[in-house]
């Protein structure tokens, strides 16, 4: 049976494109491993490490738009899962770095030192443990979201409303987490990480490893979005985008349907974030900002919103745009993200998937045209 | 223990029964002690002028809209104030809107897969696949809205009329007790009309009917009970002979 559920959603398109993820989740740390130093196929180490980044960043979207672009909740705060599943792992890299800190202390992490904490606060407890933090991944943001959801969804906000609440969920975390006395590291969050699961962070073999693994969750999300949307609960879920309140005279319990997938999604994007903070080396208050959650919901509409091969176009378009940009002119990023927003809502509103199937309809038919 | 919403207080044979039910939007009675009677099996046509409270009406039946007070009673035991928009659509009210609203990006059968009774829970959506029984019903339902050519066409595609005929075909998937239609033939040709009228005399053979009109032709082409509505109470009932000749209707509708 969960077989058949997980099949029942696949396009032969999709089947290739998830193919095409793995592929990429291989090969491109095989060629940083494998091939010599001088051979002009090597991926650089400092590549595998950015595709990596990409490829969490790609989790983020289709996380995004699961509920945006199947669901209609437009999430303006989808970062902050995202960000709380990468403080869960950056806590358990925290408890890895054991004596090899600055003060070396076997207990506490730099900062409690510096900040004359006496003793590990209690939810620091456990974090020791990957078996540990792997659960509080998955369980702190849909735990967090099954909150927000619950008394938003039965009170029934939606809308503009809905993505005002999002964001300033966000927003409110951000000042949160920005305190010392948090215990989470404040203003400079957590850094200098040292070993996961025993294998140093720095090495090419474990960034290798890491690369490949965010590109395994990102095809196993694609699949489980892919059965999701496919099935008659995903049918349910578009009709309650497109006519919210038809459902509830039809008998539907509009508010589960969205809870589910809002809970879903948070812990997809929880997930992201876990594997996002090794890779990167840090974490701090910084990834709640709510520019990053809009960014976020951008390279949804760029990709093409309510597909399941555009957010993750749109994640890698955006960000190499945004690599290469804040490298070459970093003073002009942010107008070009500006003018994104502006170009894509006015002239892409089915984003790049939406421009490729036009295209591809107006070929089909030119050609059924010129056989006629 | 009674079950929430369920009150034995009334035993009463119709299978809708409103009385005294007033509902004010900052001031203006859009219902003013409105009392309402539906026997099981019957069709009834609720006409009256603009704003007199017919769709508010439908809205405190379904449960968008909470009385200021009065009773709302169906089947005799459930007491529909208290309950929320799906728990009544699943004790068996089934609505129409005045718009038709069908779900655009959906084909003809998905929507009317959507609407057949039965399936809601959504973790055991996440695995159903349609029965054998469910495909027969659903044919079934597209011969009697005569779209099976269109099955496969979304709902944005329907013209007007087909789309109030889906609607229709929704309803009778979901197999309600009762359907309350709102002004099923506004914006329909005379033909759509006369097809839409035997339609819902075809509905009416198993289910309960109140339609909500303006078009008096399609009202007498239905030749049922009317009730007439007039500032958020009920003005006059009988035929609609009858009440086409009660003064007050005249009135009411022509102007002093």
């Amino acid at each position: 049976m969960v077989t058949r559920f997980l099949w029942q959603g696949m396009s032969h398109t999709l089947r290739l494109f998830v193919l095409l993820v793995l592929a990429i989740g291989i090969l491109v740390p095989l060629s940083n491993l494998l091939l010599p130093v001088d051979s002009a196929f090597r991926m650089p180490s400092w590549a595998v490490q950015l595709v990596g980044k990409y490829l969490c960043y790609a989790s983020l979207a289709l996380a995004v738009d699961l509920v945006w672009g199947y669901c209609g909740i437009l999430t303006l705060g989808h970062a902050a899962f995202f960000a709380l599943g990468g403080y869960c792992m950056g806590m358990y890299l925290m408890r890895q770095i054991g004596t090899r800190g600055v003060y070396g202390n076997p207990i506490l992490p730099d900062f409690m030192v510096f900040l004359n904490y006496k003793e590990l606060p209690w939810f620091w407890h456990g974090f020791d443990s990957f078996w540990f933090a792997a659960p509080m991944i998955v369980l702190v943001p849909s735990v967090l979201a099954l909150a927000l959801g619950w008394f938003a969804f039965r009170s029934r906000v939606t809308g503009v409303y809905l993505s005002i609440i999002t964001q300033a969920m966000t927003f409110a975390l951000l000042l949160a987490f920005f305190r010392n006395d948090m215990g989470l590291g404040g203003n400079n969050g957590m850094t200098d990480f040292k070993d996961i699961l025993g294998y140093s962070v720095q090495s090419d073999t474990t960034r290798a490893v890491l690369c490949f693994v965010s590109a395994l969750a990102l095809a196993i999300f694609l699949v489980i979005s892919a059965a999701i949307v496919g099935s008659r609960f995903g049918k349910a879920l578009t009709a309650v985008r497109d006519a919210e309140s038809r459902m509830r005279f039809l008998g539907y319990r509009v508010e589960r349907y969205k809870l589910f997938v809002f809970v879903l999604s948070a812990a997809m994007a929880g997930i992201a974030g876990a594997l996002y903070v090794p890779q990167v080396g840090i974490i701090n208050p910084g990834e709640f900002s709510p520019g990053n959650s809009i960014e976020a919901v951008l390279w949804v509409a760029v990709g093409g919103r309510g597909t399941l091969i555009g957010p993750v176009i749109g994640a890698f378009l955006v960000n190499f745009g945004k690599t290469w940009l804040t490298g070459a002119l970093p003073e002009v990023w942010l107008f070009a993200l500006g003018a994104l927003f502006i170009v894509v809502t006015l002239l892409l509103p089915k984003g790049v998937v939406g421009l490729w199937n036009q295209f591809m309809n107006r070929s089909r038919e030119r050609r059924a045209k010129a056989a006629a | 223990m009674k079950a929430p919403g369920i009150t034995h207080a009334r035993s009463t044979s119709a299978l809708l029964y409103l009385s005294g039910v007033s509902v004010s939007f900052d001031g203006f009675k859009a219902l003013n002690n409105l009392s309402l009677l539906v026997e099981p099996g019957e069709m009834r046509a609720i006409i009256g002028p603009n704003g007199a409270g017919k769709t508010t009406m439908m809205d405190v039946i379904t449960g968008k809209t909470r009385p200021d007070s009065g009773e709302v009673v169906f089947d005799g035991q459930a007491d529909l104030t208290k309950l929320d928009e799906a728990s009544i659509a699943t004790l068996g009210i089934g609505r129409k809107f005045q718009k038709p609203t069908v779900f655009e990006n959906h084909t003809v059968r998905d929507n009317l897969l959507l609407a057949l009774a039965g399936m809601r829970s959504w973790y055991r959506l996440l695995t159903a696949v349609p029965s054998k029984a469910e495909n027969d019903r659903l044919e079934e339902i597209l011969s009697i809205i005569r779209m099976g050519p269109q099955q496969h066409m979304l709902g944005a595609r329907l013209s007007h009329g087909q789309k109030q005929w889906l609607e229709i075909g929704m309803l009778l998937a979901q197999n309600p007790k009762l359907m309350l239609v709102d002004e099923p033939v506004a914006g329909m040709t005379d033909v759509e009309t006369e097809t839409t009228a035997q339609v819902l005399r075809e509905v009416n053979k198993s289910h309960s009917v109140v339609v909500v009109e303006h078009d008096m032709s399609f009202v007498r082409a239905l030749g049922v009970k009317v009730t007439v509505l007039h500032e958020g109470s009920t003005l006059a009932e009988g035929s609609l002979d009858q009440v086409s000749a009660d003064p007050r209707v005249v009135e009411v509708y022509l102007g002093r």
